[in-house]
């Protein structure tokens, strides 16, 4: 649309229901939503196993070149839908591709935020959990060092439950599933008061708070000097050069030779990706709130910029120095999630000066991360059951409250092995989203049209778009996606599928992915028929259906 | 790492400064205020 759009177009536009209070709320809002758990576990750990300062060349590239102009082109989307009154990916899919099956595949915008909160809303719990254990003083690893490692993997087997299924509702209520249902009541509270009023307001202060912990920590591991005299070598600087030096993957290679291997580079694009969120449907739905002249350049590079620098500024410099300083090389080297998360990081706090404290701040933020994130995975599906079926907010909240609640409770009693959680990260975190965002890019680049979009770019934009972006989003994006689906295909899918063949847990999370989805294709043939039936008489409806 | 946290913080400086230096923009009202003048109906 141009910027003299005619006043039959302007006809077309709606006001949309909801509003952003103001345009740093938002920024916060989609920042909030990209931080997670991976800027501060999964990045540090990335890094440090793929060539450490070596490895920020592709991620750079990966991040200009890939994860900000697929940003952009969410942005972009999402703003264009708003202006037609609608915030779900169906409608809005459907509305840019002017196709039935572009409404349909906007069904993963809808399941990935829904199945990805029912498991991340436990991990957020154990956050608060840890952060409790801390300041109550209940976390407790013993006094002999040499079972450290032992006691911390137990602490956390039955703060999860994972040794066993079911741990958490026999007998009487475990303390994790109390957490839990807290943690999911905050959530449905603070969605239930709306986009403006519960989402913008929490993120508006849990984003400098998080900040705020996050630089005490740092400082404090940036202070410890050399711990212990005895170990010279296990000091500050020494860890920073463990996790930034450039360094080469394998033995007797230059530094240089990590950037040849096709591996770090998809590993970059890889973090960028999931760091960014990008393909989750949030972008979508949160910038489909937007007025139709608001800027989405600025606003869209803002809230990428401070992801970034959550990550690379304060992820980056705490986690694997602190864990090379008390731990040395076999602690700092420990990459999982979990296990560089809830196993490693106790046993470094028990080490350090004022550890209780530091433990606290480090988990209540890892916590304020993971909230603001799993904020952002609700809305879509509550915009997606006002706009569709018409329903008001409370039935809307109730009925996801339902069923992202009964998927926690799966996730909850399967917790063996974390089997559950671990299958659903793999096929709808890991997978559908890099699907969601092939499909977004195809449809915003070859089915919108990448000119189009770019105009749509430049409506209030307080930035000026480079002409990069055009080439960027139509060819560059869409072959790196399908090259990582492809490659995902040839190394992942025979060992996935077949752990899905061989267990039980893993077959029955499948059927809980299959089942939701089944749902919400059947609400969407609903909701487009109430959508057509609404629009054909109105000017809106040539235009979208 | 110098480098690298340096691109990060002159971006985000960058991107925050063009954000607060417009304060129209930072403190732009998106929602529609509900003040009724009592204008449209004289």
């Amino acid at each position: 649309m141009s910027n003299n759009a005619s006043p039959s177009e302007h006809q077309l536009f709606k006001q949309p229901s909801e509003n952003w209070g103001s345009r740093l709320g938002i920024i916060l809002a989609v920042a909030g939503s990209a931080v997670g758990l991976g800027n501060f576990l999964r990045f540090p750990g990335q890094a440090a196993q793929n060539g450490g300062g070596a490895f920020m060349i592709p991620y750079f590239c990966a991040l200009i070149f890939l994860g900000i102009p697929i940003c952009w082109a969410e942005w972009i989307m999402g703003r264009q839908g708003g202006r037609f009154g609608f915030n779900s990916c169906p409608a809005i899919f459907g509305l840019l591709g002017r196709n039935k099956i572009w409404r349909y595949l906007g069904v993963l915008g809808l399941l990935i935020p829904i199945v990805i909160y029912m498991y991340y809303v436990l991990i957020e719990s154990w956050c608060l959990g840890y952060a409790w254990s801390y300041l109550s003083g209940t976390i407790d690893l013993g006094t002999d060092a040499s079972k450290y490692a032992e006691n911390s993997g137990n602490f956390f087997n039955n703060f999860t439950g994972a040794n066993m299924d079911g741990l958490m509702l026999k007998g009487k209520i475990h303390v994790s599933v109390i957490v839990w249902a807290l943690v999911f009541a905050l959530n449905f509270f603070l969605i239930y008061r709306g986009l403006s009023k519960g989402i913008e307001k929490f993120c508006t202060y849990a984003m400098p708070l998080m900040a705020l912990c996050a630089f005490a920590v740092l400082i404090r591991v940036l202070t410890l000097g050399t711990p212990d005299p005895s170990k010279p070598g296990l000091n500050v600087i020494n860890g920073l050069g463990f996790m930034w030096n450039p360094q080469a993957k394998d033995a007797g290679q230059p530094w240089y030779a990590a950037l040849g291997n096709a591996q770090t580079w998809l590993a970059a694009a890889g973090q960028i990706f999931f760091s960014l969120s990008v393909g989750f449907g949030v972008i979508i739905n949160y910038a489909s709130y937007l007025k139709p002249k608001d800027d989405v350049v600025l606003s869209g590079l803002t809230a990428s910029a401070t992801n970034e620098f959550f990550e690379v500024c304060l992820g980056g410099l705490i986690t694997i120095p602190a864990a090379f300083v008390f731990l040395g090389v076999a602690g700092a080297s420990v990459t999982g999630t979990f296990d560089l998360g809830f196993k490693t990081l106790p046993i470094v706090f028990l080490h350090m000066p004022g550890g209780r404290f530091f433990g606290f701040l480090w988990f209540f933020m890892l916590f304020l991360a993971a909230i603001t994130s799993s904020l952002s995975m609700l809305q879509p599906a509550v915009a997606f059951l006002e706009e569709g079926l018409n329903i008001g907010r409370k039935a809307s909240v109730a009925l996801l409250g339902l069923v992202t609640g009964l998927g926690s409770l799966f996730v909850i009693y399967f917790s063996n092995g974390l089997t559950a959680l671990g299958t659903l990260d793999d096929w709808v975190g890991t997978l559908a989203i890099v699907i969601l965002a092939t499909v977004q890019v195809i449809l915003f680049a070859w089915v919108f049209g990448v000119d189009r979009g770019y105009e749509a770019a430049k409506e209030g934009a307080e930035l000026r778009i480079p002409r990069l972006f055009k080439f960027v989003i139509k060819y560059v994006a869409p072959l790196y996606l399908l090259v990582v689906l492809f490659m995902w295909f040839v190394n992942n899918f025979r060992d996935k599928a077949r752990a899905v063949q061989e267990n039980q847990v893993a077959f029955l999370s499948i059927c809980v992915i299959l089942a939701v989805l089944v749902f919400l294709l059947i609400l969407i043939a609903i909701a487009g028929k109430r959508w057509q039936v609404e629009t054909r008489d109105t000017s809106r409806g040539p235009a979208i259906w | 790492m110098l480098g690298s946290i340096g691109a990060v913080v002159s971006l985000i400086t960058f991107c925050f400064y063009r954000v607060l230096s417009k304060p129209s923009a930072a403190e732009h009202m998106h929602a529609p205020l509900d003040i009724d003048t009592k204008d449209l109906n004289t």
